[in-house]
């Protein structure tokens, strides 16, 4: 076992100069700052550095983990794809789907659960990276819609981690079509005066930021996240110059009116519980005692 | 004048320009007889060329610089056109159009994308070659609403390669712009018929195509992203778009296939750029029949089935295992 692993580089990242997935080793040399961090402490700090704060991307898991309370139920887990256009580029995207489930163990590049966060009863959704780049196919939308219909149903806050390259091009319009289908669910939950907060992590580009991540009542970003809607490569291409210094990062949205708050790791959970309270999210209820559970049965009954 | 000939149409041009040829000559019964029969060939092998167009040639059908444009349309089948300008934020966007019409004696809303063409060079760039920017989407919002209001139908037509990817539009925020036609298009409250009748170009084209039916042109496209741009970064070689064009089941009848969109419009021999009055008379029924059949509809129904149309998109490709 190597005692210091370089923070490998995610395939297909939308931001190649900033390698930072959580990486596996004793070791960890920061991007940020260079300095070699023990990973223990990195995973203790949520995947932040301790010495520059500067975000490793985390996995949805680890997502759920920096968030919720304690334990959560995780639904709609066996939801797949079945490769509905027959898809093949270099190699068929039934091998890539194959491949990218045994390394995961997910089945597509979303969870979504049910738990709490400070005491609220929430539904959320969080993104993984790692499935073929976060992308959203029809899977991830079927997920999300159900997650919104979910909240819907349990009157409950809604939350979406997001992190994705954007539609899944390997599912052609079907995957384009998620876009509409998650914004049309989220128009239900906004005219039933639900909370949805929207949490945008490094990176969020393409078909999923012009969808559900910016629809959020409130939008929440990681610091120096990539977000955009049309990649910079495109962008360098179509005005044939070289892109500003923090372009289309969270802090250049903060500062165009396209995000609420821009916040660390560290700090996520309580922002969104304050949040949610503004929002008249309800604590849940407290688990009674036997005996008053007991009393309040028989109270019922004349 | 013939309109431009494509690639693969080159056994069309070749007889164009025979014709040409000739029609320089004095005219005599002979010569005015061999042209006539060079253009019963050159329609015999276009009916033949367009009865089995690949994908990649339907990408440049469908892109053709003389391709119908929303005005176009509007200008055969809609009467009284009032355009509309401006997001009330920004600017005006002139990538998408937006009107008040008369369509068989009923107000509408008609909105659209232009990408110029038709028109000269001076004109692409004034419509920004379709690519439209937040403004656009805004505005497009703002005329919605206005539909929505005064209980008026919208016919929106497709046509766009994609929303503009500039520094411009990333400030300020295509990508809310897009998100948030989606969210309220899905909910407002009038009858919506879509005709995608050119490029649908992903987000770009999807920010003003949520309605109650989906038209599609026989030779239009409809994709998440363009072939070159999905040869780029799958096969790293934009020179495979052909094969990317394939793969992408971007096609009028494999969309309806997967349920994406309800109904095909056919077009004339040759697509809809070698005759617009033909290309609009051919819209004319369907675009009739798809109105009507959505305006009997009560609102909490209509907007019931959008939702479970949009919600029912990609169940084709789901199981649980
Ligand atoms: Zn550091």
């Amino acid at each position: 076992m190597a005692w210091f692993k370089k923070a490998r580089k995610p395939i297909a990242s939308s931001s190649p100069d900033k390698p930072s997935r959580v990486p596996e080793g004793l070791w960890v040399k920061c991007p940020g700052c260079s300095q070699i961090i023990y990973n223990k402490d990195l995973e203790r700090n949520l995947g932040v550095c301790p010495k520059c704060a500067h975000h490793f991307r985390i996995g949805a898991v680890e997502r759920l983990r920096t968030l919720l309370d304690g334990e959560w139920e995780e639904h709609f887990k066996d939801l797949t794809s079945t490769d509905p256009l027959e898809f093949t580029d270099t190699k068929p995207y039934r091998d890539r789907l194959r491949v990218t489930k045994k390394n995961t163990g997910m089945k597509d590049a979303v969870v979504v659960a049910t738990g709490r966060l400070d005491g609220l009863d929430v539904v959320i959704a969080a993104m993984e990276y790692a499935f073929i780049g976060g992308s959203m196919g029809v899977v991830v939308g079927e997920k999300i819609a159900r997650a919104v219909e979910m909240a819907l149903e349990r009157r409950e806050p809604l939350i979406i981690v997001s992190c994705s390259g954007g539609a899944r091009m390997m599912e052609g319009a079907l995957s384009l079509m998620q876009m509409a289908k998650v914004s049309a669910a989220l128009a239900r939950l906004d005219r039933a005066r639900l909370p949805f907060v929207s949490v945008l992590t490094d990176p969020t580009t393409g078909g999923v930021t012009a969808s559900f991540a910016m629809l959020g009542d409130v939008n929440l970003a990681e610091p120096k996240a990539l977000i955009g809607f049309a990649g910079p490569r495109v962008i360098e291409q179509t005005i044939r110059q070289k892109l500003p210094e923090g372009f289309q990062r969270s802090e250049f949205l903060l500062e165009h009116g396209m995000l609420d708050l821009v916040v660390d790791r560290r700090d996520m959970k309580a922002t969104i519980a304050r949040t949610l309270r503004f929002m008249r999210a309800e604590p849940a209820p407290v688990p009674e005692a036997p005996m008053a559970a007991a009393a309040a049965v028989d109270s019922d009954q004349p | 004048m013939p309109p431009d000939t494509l690639e693969f149409e080159e056994p069309i041009a070749v007889l164009l320009k025979e014709v040409e040829a000739l029609s320089m000559l004095p005219q005599t019964p002979e010569r005015q007889q061999s042209i006539e029969g060079l253009y019963r060939r050159i329609e015999s092998i276009r009916a033949d060329l367009y009865a089995r167009l690949t994908p990649w040639q339907r990408v440049l059908v469908a892109r053709h610089p003389q391709r119908p444009t929303v005005l176009d349309y509007v200008d055969r089948l809609f009467t009284d056109f009032t355009e509309i300008s401006g997001d009330r934020r920004f600017a005006d966007d002139h990538a998408i159009v937006a009107g008040f019409a008369r369509y068989k004696d009923e107000h509408v809303l008609v909105v659209g994308h232009h990408k110029g063409s038709g028109g000269d060079t001076k004109q692409k760039v004034y419509r920004n070659f379709g690519y439209a920017k937040p403004e656009g989407y805004r505005k497009a919002l703002r005329a919605l609403k206005l539909a929505e209001k005064f209980g008026r139908p919208v016919v929106a037509f497709i046509d766009t390669p994609a929303a503009y990817p500039g520094v411009e539009s990333e400030e300020r925020g295509i990508s809310e712009a897009i998100a948030y036609n989606l969210r309220e298009m899905a909910a407002l409250d009038t009858p919506i018929v879509v005709v995608v009748h050119g490029e649908g170009g992903s987000g770009g084209a999807l920010g003003i195509a949520i309605g109650d039916r989906i038209l599609m042109h026989e030779f239009a496209i409809y994709s998440v992203i363009p072939p070159e741009g999905c040869a780029a970064i799958l096969w790293r070689d934009s020179g495979r778009k052909v094969q990317a064009a394939e793969a992408l089941k971007l096609t009028a009848p494999d969309l309806l296939g997967f349920g994406v969109i309800d109904e095909i419009v056919p077009e004339p021999t040759g697509g809809a750029h070698t005759n617009h009055e033909l290309a609009a008379a051919l819209l004319d029924g369907p675009l009739q029949r798809a109105l009507s059949s959505v305006g009997a509809l009560d609102s909490v129904t209509r907007l019931e089935a959008r939702y479970q149309k949009f919600r029912a998109m990609g169940s084709v490709g789901i199981a649980e295992s």
